[in-house]
């Protein structure tokens, strides 16, 4: 496991110039929810969680299983209806907005399983989501796709930054997991969101994909907010700047990680569980 | 980094994704021009009459499978559009006594303003539940068109005129009434063809592919699937408008349930989400019932010993299997 210190100087070295609340400490708050239950028949899957994400942080989300954090996740997404509470994202109240909406405020999730357009090119793939953010609507049925071409550029430059230009004429459906990851964060990335959402990064992942994806998160993470959900407590351990931890859908600890790591109420909520 | 991601790449560097499929484009237009040879060609081998139904029908099925191939909804309840079109294009010809075209453009019309309704109640469901809206809806339509005074009940519309074109050619003769057909007929293909190759088709296919995703990109899918939904119906619209001018006839056939039926089973033999495979399903469903014609109350028994046989033969349909094949 790494070192505090050591996580600390590898990351200023990856982000030079970008995260300037490394130097200043956190930023205020983008993300706030205060409040926030779903119950489910009677299940009562996350009460009264609230959360506040720091502009320019990677804050990870964390509990054993069944601990609500998928539950959590969606509801911060807008995926699924809250039961009660509020969400604010950027100080303004998205709590009854729609996930598509919430996605042209700049706030965009991304998926446990890798989510791609499978029959769709690597291009395509990191196109429509330029398409979206450069054209807004595309309801323009009677125009040749040509003028998407325009886009094609940008789009293979956002590959390259990913390592996928060599592959940008297949379609996605053939690209290895990893790889799909990584056309995954390069569509993201087309959008230039100001937060991300990620909903388990690493999950199903070989040790050296994660490594990659790791450093991609980190790089990407430059300028942005990040709030992630993940499973893989080294990743978390050495990616995120503040970390909440969740059981039975409620909050039991929230710090970084050699707060939350020394708490005994975590360590007994993951006993058994517990990574590494 | 950041600037690297705003400035695009040397046009140089840039992998030529048109250069990489001439084959498939060639092999498109290819097709095209088959189908516009077969157009002219056609009505000196074949019965006039019988190809313009297999026309009509064919543009219908076209519509649906733009819908179902490409908007991912399988509609139930076509027929609305199709049938509902045919009375208003009749009820325009005949009692206005509009040129044909005029009325076909009011029955396209119709439907439109029908899919509209029809398409903002159902897209709210998924799967088999938008199914049985759009059947419920359907039967709603073919009810109305029961009791309507102007659809003239079980009789139906009769003896619509076929009048003059435009005002000037007289569609009594079936060379110039087939002319017609022809245009309509690749005029709406032509126009699939485009919305499916258009900015707004590349994100119809995006939703199709992964529609959380699309979701999460900030493409309001609702409205994607209600626009692709209502230019199924007016194509629809324009099918069953142009069959009750070449038949003089709108009938409660054309709105009732098993029209909708035969337009799934057109789809499905030609090929789902196939390009050109509706249109060869609606000459292999058309054909049947036209030339099998007397095997009487056996027909129905035949057609489905035939369609059972298909679709274990051919799963992904006629063209579906071509595909895979010239794939290889």
């Amino acid at each position: 496991m790494i070192s505090e210190s050591a996580k600390k100087t590898s990351r200023a070295a990856h982000a030079p110039s970008g995260r300037s609340s490394d130097l200043q400490g956190l930023g205020e708050p983008v993300l706030v929810a205060r409040g926030l239950s779903k119950e489910f028949r009677g299940f009562q899957a996350v009460s009264g969680v609230d959360l506040s994400v720091a502009r320019g942080s990677i804050h990870a989300l964390i509990g054993p299983n069944g601990a609500g954090k998928t539950t959590c996740f969606n509801l911060l997404t807008k995926f699924l209806a809250p039961s009660s509470g509020e969400i604010i994202y950027k100080g303004r109240d998205i709590t009854r907005t729609k996930p598509a909406d919430v996605a042209r405020l700049g706030l965009v999730r991304s998926f446990q399983i890798s989510a791609v357009f499978g029959r769709l090119t690597v291009l395509e793939n990191v196109r429509i989501a330029l398409q979206r953010r450069k054209r807004g609507d595309s309801f323009d049925f009677w125009r040749s796709e040509r003028v998407l071409h325009a886009l094609d550029g940008e789009a293979l430059a956002l590959l390259e930054e990913v390592g996928l230009a060599a592959y940008s004429a297949a379609p996605a459906l053939s690209l290895s997991y990893g790889r799909k990851r990584a056309l995954e964060i390069a569509t993201t990335l087309a959008l230039d969101p100001d937060m991300l959402l990620l909903d388990e990064p690493m999950a199903g992942m070989g040790r050296e994909d994660v490594e990659q994806t790791a450093s991609l998160i980190r790089h990407v993470s430059v300028g942005r907010t990040i709030l992630m959900v993940e499973h893989n407590l080294s990743v978390v351990a050495e990616l995120s700047d503040r970390i909440t931890v969740l059981a039975r859908g409620r909050i039991l600890a929230e710090g970084d990680y050699a707060t939350i790591s020394k708490d005994p109420r975590v360590v007994e909520a993951y006993l058994g569980a517990r990574h590494d | 980094m950041s600037d690297v991601v705003q400035s695009p790449a040397s046009p140089s560097s840039l992998p030529d994704s048109r250069a990489k499929t001439p084959k498939a484009i060639r092999l498109y237009l290819g097709v095209l021009l088959g189908i516009a040879a077969a157009l002219v060609a056609l009505p000196f081998a074949v019965y006039p009459i019988f190809l313009m139904k297999v026309l009509c029908f064919a543009l219908f099925a076209l519509a649906f499978n733009l819908l179902l191939g490409f908007g991912g909804l399988l509609s139930f309840g076509h027929a609305a559009f199709f049938g509902g079109a045919a009375y208003v294009s009749a009820h325009a010809a005949k009692v206005w006594g509009l040129n044909p075209e005029a009325a076909i453009a009011c029955g396209a019309l119709a439907s439109m303003g029908l899919g509209v309704i029809i398409g903002w109640l159902a897209i709210r469901r998924q799967g088999i539940y938008f199914a049985m809206i759009t059947l419920a809806l359907a039967q709603l339509v073919y009810f109305a068109c029961l009791q309507a005074k102007f659809t003239g009940g079980e009789d139906g519309v009769q003896g619509v005129p076929r009048g003059h074109l435009f005002g000037l050619f007289n569609l009594a003769d079936d060379r110039v009434l087939y002319a017609m057909v022809a245009a309509i007929f690749m005029a709406g293909l032509l126009a699939i063809l485009r919305v499916i190759h258009s900015p707004f088709g590349q994100a119809l296919k995006a939703i199709r592919e992964n529609e959380a995703r699309a979701t999460s990109l900030g493409f309001r899918v609702e409205r994607y699937k209600l626009a692709v939904f209502i230019l199924s119906a007016t194509l629809a619209g324009t099918a069953g408008a142009t069959k009750a001018v070449v038949f003089q006839l709108a009938s409660l056939t054309d709105v009732h349930w098993a029209t909708s039926g035969a337009v799934i089973l057109m789809t499905l033999v030609g090929g789902m989400g196939t390009l050109f495979g509706p249109i060869v399903g609606a000459f292999v469903v058309v054909g049947m019932e036209s030339y099998l014609a007397p095997f009487g109350a056996w027909l129905t028994i035949v057609e489905g010993l035939i369609f059972v046989t298909c679709v274990i033969l051919f799963p992904n349909g006629f063209v579906g299997a071509l595909a895979k094949k010239t794939a290889r």
